[in-house]
């Protein structure tokens, strides 16, 4: 086995976009989860209907296929986005079927009394969410949210499928080049290792830093 | 007239828990309700700032009618505090922000009156000490005294307590009532859901008993502790002094 | 109808042709799911069994084999397992590479759900079967693992629906599975391209429904009172059935 030390550099120029992908999609998965978990739970009948259709789909078909729906499929209905709209769209819809669902869960843990409380203070019933069940519920998910984001990290290299170049992409093209595509390829997990354990470490970091006693559990990923 | 409360009727399935309860409060007046567990005492407090919707019936505070679908609720509620038996204290706050977050958020004020507002409030009850504490690093007794300083923080006329020391240690519930009675003296109106006969003794300005989801009967302590005009009374008079003494 | 296809009905009626080979596609995909279940079974356990019992250097070692796996995406793994092989000589085709690749990496999850299943059954366990004059080894075969492999189904389900859906990402291994067979028939007529993949949409969808029933299948079959995961059903009842997150 031989190595290239030009391959780190080559490598590299793919991580910005690694690192766009995930951080975009992680947030339109927030602000998409969270509507669709406080619908499920708050919501009237038609609309708690509309998001579980939404989140059975898209938990319960792979990612792949998503993008290719998003990218080759929506030009049928004469939508046509750039591969890396559709990268980020897919991702982001993806990520946001399961955040909504770690944000149910968090909220259904949220105990009632809570929301009788901030009733009983004349609060309405978006203030009582916002101020008295929401925070908490974000600190309850956020374990939960910290393996989504490593998740995501990983899965953002799906997109050199539809030509992006992120970390995936540069290796794959370096690769096609290079008769030690192994090698190459060694060089690309050593990447997303250390982007792995980094990303580990920050979100640990944050979760020490938002703790309040009695709310949830001491954080549990490796 | 500060609470008028009328014909009160709630039904849960086929269980009827309130059939027609009717009552007054006057200004700085202290009641206390007693009666068997499960006979609609916390149904009532619910029904009364409209945690729980009522079935028929109508309350008044202050001649606006509560029961009024046109009234806005969240601005009365403001004007009742409310204690619960499992304090209900926001967990994601310090003892400082859960006192603060009324009048902040439903009252507009700004932080940093809230905050010296809420820092008197917990002086009050004897906490100012805390003020940075989370729930969970505080003792039951400590919790269900500043869900007091919370629900005084908002200026209410009234503050309606659901057996507010049933869910604490023995050793616990001294502290809370020593608070309560304080307030009582203060003249601030309660209506307050207890065993602690000691507690009504000494403060209650009259005892309502519930049985069965309606009044049996009421009137000062010394009348229903000594001459009970109906048996039912009495003898749940006695039981529950047995069983929880008469300290406080 | 629009000038962009038509109806929907059309849509079925152009893609009725490329059905079978669909169909046939995901016998593929089927295939691969069997062999890398098999293949992350075999050596999940063994990874679970180094880190229960297996002394504090295995432990590591075993530790370390579950980070990889899981910190390494899926389409790399796959590409590592395509081109490593016949560096030292070994020639793999795409499906078995694939199968291995993913394999692994199910290994490392699978460990895990087998280790917690072996700590969750109660200590006295092993206590009981050690004063009955069982071996170490014995004990752990007749007494724990057999519990340890009851309490781990749940963890199954979730392993079966979150790698099923992983097995398109074989896609880039370049064999026909039913993803990149769809690509075909839409590389060569694009305005079929959301009809077909939509399709295979509906097959993942069916896939994950008949998994979950066999799986439910298997849970009551082997069920024993008393021994289930604590919390288990609450959480199954609350949620949407099992859709186990895919990995990447």
């Amino acid at each position: 086995m031989s190595f290239e030390w030009e391959w780190f550099p080559k490598l590299a120029e793919g991580l910005p976009l690694t690192l766009q992908i995930t951080f975009s999609c992680i947030a339109i998965g927030i602000v998409l989860g969270v509507l669709l978990a406080l619908g499920r739970v708050y919501g009237p009948r038609f609309l708690r209907g509309i998001c579980i259709v939404y989140i059975q789909f898209f938990r319960g078909t792979p990612l792949l296929v998503q993008l290719f729906i998003v990218y080759n499929g929506l030009p049928n209905l004469g939508i046509t986005l750039t591969a890396l709209q559709s990268g980020i769209l897919a991702l982001g819809l993806n990520t946001a079927a399961y955040q909504a669902e770690y944000f149910r869960g968090a909220i259904q843990a949220v105990r009632g009394g809570q929301m009788l409380a901030a009733r009983s203070l004349g609060m309405s019933l978006p203030q009582a969410i916002r101020y008295a069940i929401l925070p908490q519920a974000f600190r309850l998910v956020l374990p939960a949210w910290s393996n989504e984001f490593i998740l995501m990290l990983k899965y953002s290299s799906i997109v050199f499928t539809v030509t992006l170049l992120d970390l995936m992409g540069k290796a794959k093209r370096l690769s096609a080049r290079d008769s030690r595509s192994f090698e190459v390829f060694l060089v690309a997990a050593l990447f997303y290792l250390v982007l792995v354990f980094v990303a580990t470490m920050l979100l640990r970091l944050l979760e020490n830093r938002v703790r309040i006693p009695g709310l949830g559990a001491p954080s549990q990923h490796r | 007239m500060l609470l008028r409360v009328e014909d009160i009727h709630k039904q849960y399935g086929k269980d009827k828990v309130l059939c027609g309860v009717s009552f007054t409060m006057n200004k700085g007046e202290t009641k206390v309700i007693i009666g068997p567990s499960g006979t609609g005492k916390s149904t009532l407090l619910r029904c009364i700032n409209r945690l729980t919707p009522a079935d028929q019936g109508r309350v008044w505070l202050d001649d606006e009618e509560l029961t009024h679908t046109r009234t806005n609720i969240n601005k009365i509620r403001a004007e009742i505090g409310f204690v619960f038996q499992s304090f209900n204290l926001f967990a994601h706050l310090t003892a400082l922000g859960n006192v603060r977050i009324g009048p902040m958020k439903v009252k507009r004020m700004n932080k940093k009156d809230a905050t010296t507002l809420a820092m008197e409030e917990l002086e009050r009850v004897g906490l100012s000490d805390k003020a940075g504490a989370y729930p969970a690093e505080l003792s039951g007794g400590q919790q269900q005294r500043v869900s007091i300083a919370r629900a005084l923080a908002m200026f209410p006329k009234l503050i309606l307590f659901d057996e507010p020391t049933s869910a604490l240690d023995p050793e616990l519930i001294g502290e809370v009532l020593e608070v309560m009675v304080s307030l009582a003296k203060e003249g601030m109106t309660m209506l307050v859901v207890t065993h602690e006969m000691g507690f009504a003794r000494a403060v209650a300005d009259e005892i309502i008993f519930m049985e069965n989801g309606v009044i049996v009967e009421q009137g000062p302590p010394k009348q229903m502790f000594t001459n009970a005009k109906h048996q039912r009374t009495g003898e749940f008079l006695n039981k529950i002094s047995e069983l929880y003494g008469e300290t406080g | 109808m629009s000038s962009r296809g038509g109806a929907p009905i059309q849509y079925i009626v152009r893609l009725g042709p490329y059905i079978p080979n669909l169909l046939r596609a995901t016998v593929i995909n089927i295939e691969l799911l069997i062999g890398l279940i098999a293949v992350g079974y075999v050596f999940g356990t063994l990874v679970a069994l180094l880190q229960v019992y297996g002394g504090r250097a295995l432990c590591t070692v075993a530790r370390i084999y579950e980070w990889i796996f899981r910190s390494i995406p899926a389409l790399v793994l796959i590409f590592l397992f395509y081109f490593g092989p016949p560096r030292f000589g070994v020639n793999v085709t795409g499906f078995t590479a694939a199968m291995f690749a993913l394999g692994f990496r199910s290994s490392a999850y699978q460990s895990q759900i087998f280790r917690g299943a072996i700590q969750s059954v109660p200590t006295g366990q092993m206590m009981a079967a050690r004063s009955m004059g069982m071996s170490r080894i014995r004990a752990i075969f007749t007494i724990i693992l057999p519990q340890a492999f009851r309490l781990s189904i749940p963890g199954w389900t979730n392993e079966f629906s979150s790698v099923i859906k992983d097995t398109t990402l074989a896609y880039a291994a370049g064999f026909n599975e039913v993803l990149r067979t769809a690509r075909i028939v839409y590389d060569t007529d694009m305005t079929l391209a959301m009809a077909v993949l939509v399709f295979v949409a509906l097959i993942f969808m069916v896939l994950t429904l008949l998994g979950n029933a066999a799986m439910g299948f298997v849970e009551r079959r082997f069920r024993i009172p008393g021994l289930e995961v604590p919390g288990h059903e609450k959480a199954r009842q609350m949620s949407l059935g099992s859709s186990g997150r895919g990995r990447g």
